[in-house]
């Protein structure tokens, strides 16, 4: 084990990454002399160079369409859009491209390239900063969806996403970026679609990803001083689901909170629900509850904010509403 | 231009490919044996035909939801092609396209698209993994005037150039984005003067003369492989028919019409073969003989083709 943060994790499997596969090179914004706003690529391109981490124009679309091609042709892209909100500008590319050309061409091409994107509130970045808009990925058939929590969590996972030959939106979130943890040396690989159980519990089943699994575990602490003992799962793959992890769970707590940082309404907790009250209805013992965001842009002022993003306090009166 | 007999009739062949491929798909849609949506290349074959024929096999090409033409022109089979149109599971991309996403990876067909712009952006993509690879290839990203209005194609070449890539930029300037008039869509009659704002040489020329199109086709084709980065090419043409088959056309002036079928780039080649002692118009008449019988035969074996299981919509959603 390595002691390092998740900026760091997502800067050394990138490294290690790029020294295994000559295929594997990074395109986005800011990438290379830069380093990245936050860090998440400083050095690479004094290790690789220009043609391997390539700081690109303000084209999003051109970035995404760069990455595409260059999959179809056997490259191992990791595409940067810093911050997920900017993934509307490039959606045609994501949408209508990535995710269907296997498809659409009859399984004639594979399109293996990572967007490495960042979610969340908490810094005062205001509404075009601060989404949480996951969920739209997971809407698009071809496309998987993966969000890392722990530094150990990034390295598993974004091993597994460069080598994985689809293409994968890798969430990160930004107020984690000097969360520190101990990381597995050597090769590290979390299969995609494998949920963890970050705390074992016997009552209730609280469900997330990204930071907010933080949050859920810190509830869980409070709640166990008063008697109840939560399980609380970090989904790490939206799609595909783990659905046998958390049907596993209600069984044995009969009880399911589901908390994400995003808004509420066509949150994919919306889409965890449905598939639990399909799947596992007999398991429950009281109705699904959801915490989310209220359905509002994310505001800027710091009061504002704090009153946006879910607290510790909104997962824990959501666990005893159901007891 | 000094191209030897061979090539000359293979340019005429692979034109009248296009146009019986085209008019045959026409006779099937309106018969009813076609579903979907067809946007017919007739008028335009000279481009992609003229383009084509500089390119090799490693080569590559993007294409448009107008792809037929560009595909034959590239070499791909029209056995495959109509089975796919034919939604049957021995085409191209096992019914799972239809006539707007048809690609043959094989020979350097990245894919028809039916987002309008949306090739150009994969086209510099893929001149980048050539350059990466270090392949001695360039790219032809085809697209028409409606897509030189679109942020795709003002970021591809941008980034084409910026990183000096091997991407030729072919604008199949047919005057309408769909029913839209150039006049109304945009203020510049030429496209080409585009590339200006990007540092890329920019020419227009008459689409439909094969030989002008295989022209400026080779000098981009040269300078990309060279080293020397991106081109951009305007090809001023007409489409015959309208946007797709079903179109009214009531944006298309009857006397435009007019005197742009009279520049029928295939007639007009064909009285240059002749006049220049290339082929009789007896050989000329053959090829479309030999090729007409090649249409049938491709429509036989669609049609003859099975459909795909109803199980197959399950498969190649993601690679395993």
């Amino acid at each position: 084990m390595a002691k390092m943060s998740y900026i760091e994790a997502i800067k050394e499997t990138q490294r290690a990454e790029m020294q295994r596969d000559p295929n594997v090179f990074i395109a986005g914004e800011d990438v290379g002399v830069m380093g990245s706003a936050f860090g998440q690529t400083a050095g690479l391109l004094k290790e690789f160079g220009p043609q391997r981490v390539v700081d690109t124009p303000i084209s999003e679309s051109a970035i995404i369409g760069l990455g595409v091609g260059a999959a179809a042709m056997g490259l191992r892209p990791i595409l940067v859009i810093d911050f997920i909100d900017f993934m509307a500008v490039c959606m045609d590319e994501v949408l209508n491209q990535a995710s269907k050309l296997r498809y659409m061409l009859g399984g004639q091409v594979k399109i293996p390239l990572v967007i490495r994107t960042q979610i969340g509130a908490g810094i005062g970045a205001a509404a075009q900063h601060s989404q949480s808009l996951e969920a739209f990925f997971t809407h698009m058939p071809g496309m998987k969806t993966v969000a890392a929590a722990t530094p150990a969590d990034i390295k598993g996972l974004l091993t597994a996403a460069i080598r994985d030959d689809n293409p994968v939106m890798f969430i990160e979130h930004k107020t984690l970026a000097r969360l520190e943890g101990d990381v597995p040396e050597g090769d590290y690989v979390i299969p995609i679609g494998k949920a963890d159980i970050k705390r074992k519990g016997s009552d209730v089943t609280i469900l997330s990803w990204s930071a907010m699994v933080h949050k859920c575990l810190a509830a869980a602490e409070s709640l166990a001083q008063e008697g109840i003992n939560a399980e609380v799962i970090d989904i790490r793959s939206l799609v595909p689901l783990d659905k046998e992890c958390i049907l596993n769970s209600l069984g044995k707590t009969g009880r399911l909170v589901i908390v994400h940082e995003a808004v509420e309404t066509s949150g994919y907790g919306a889409e965890i629900a449905a598939m639990v009250a399909d799947q596992g209805f007999d398991l429950l013992d009281a109705p699904i509850k959801r915490v989310a965001a209220p359905f509002t842009p994310v505001p800027f002022s710091p009061v504002l904010e704090k009153e946006w993003v879910v607290s510790e306090e909104k997962i824990i009166d959501a666990v005893k509403s159901l007891f | 231009m000094n191209l030897d007999r061979e090539k000359m009739l293979n340019l005429y062949e692979n034109m009248v490919k296009i146009r019986e491929f085209e008019e045959k798909a026409r006779e099937l849609m309106l018969g009813g044996k076609l579903a979907g949506f067809l946007h017919l290349y007739c008028g335009e074959e000279a481009i992609a035909v003229g383009v084509c024929a500089n390119l090799n096999d490693k080569d590559c090409i993007t294409s448009t939801h107008r792809g037929h033409g560009h595909i034959i022109a590239k070499g791909g089979n029209i056995d495959k092609m109509m089975a796919e149109l034919h939604g049957k599971a021995t085409g191209y991309c096992k019914g799972k396209s239809g006539s707007m996403h048809i690609a043959d990876l094989n020979i350097g067909i990245v894919g028809a698209n039916g987002i309008v712009g949306a090739g150009l952006p994969i086209a510099v993509g893929v001149a980048f993994a050539m350059r990466y690879k270090k392949m001695d290839n360039v790219v032809v990203a085809f697209f028409g005037d409606g897509a030189s209005n679109r942020g795709t194609f003002h970021e591809a070449l941008n980034m084409a150039s910026v990183l000096n890539l091997p991407v030729v930029f072919v604008c199949e300037n047919n005057h309408f984005g769909m029913s839209t008039p150039q006049s109304v869509h945009q203020k510049i009659k030429d496209i080409s003067v585009r590339g200006t704002a990007y540092d890329i040489p920019g020419k227009t020329v008459d689409g439909n003369d094969v030989l002008a199109v295989y022209e400026a086709a080779a000098q981009a084709v040269s300078r990309a492989k060279n080293g020397q980065g991106p081109s951009l090419i305007e090809c001023k043409t007409w489409r015959h028919y309208g946007h797709f088959i079903g179109d009214p056309e009531p944006y298309k002036d009857p006397e435009e019409q007019k005197k742009w079928l009279a520049r029928d780039p295939i007639p007009r080649f064909a009285k240059q073969l002749i006049e220049l002692n290339y082929a009789t118009q007896a050989e000329l008449d053959a090829i479309k003989d030999s090729v007409k019988e090649k249409i049938e035969a491709a429509v036989k074996y669609a049609q003859s083709s099975p459909d795909p299981l109803p199980e197959d919509v399950f498969s190649d959603v993601y690679a395993e």
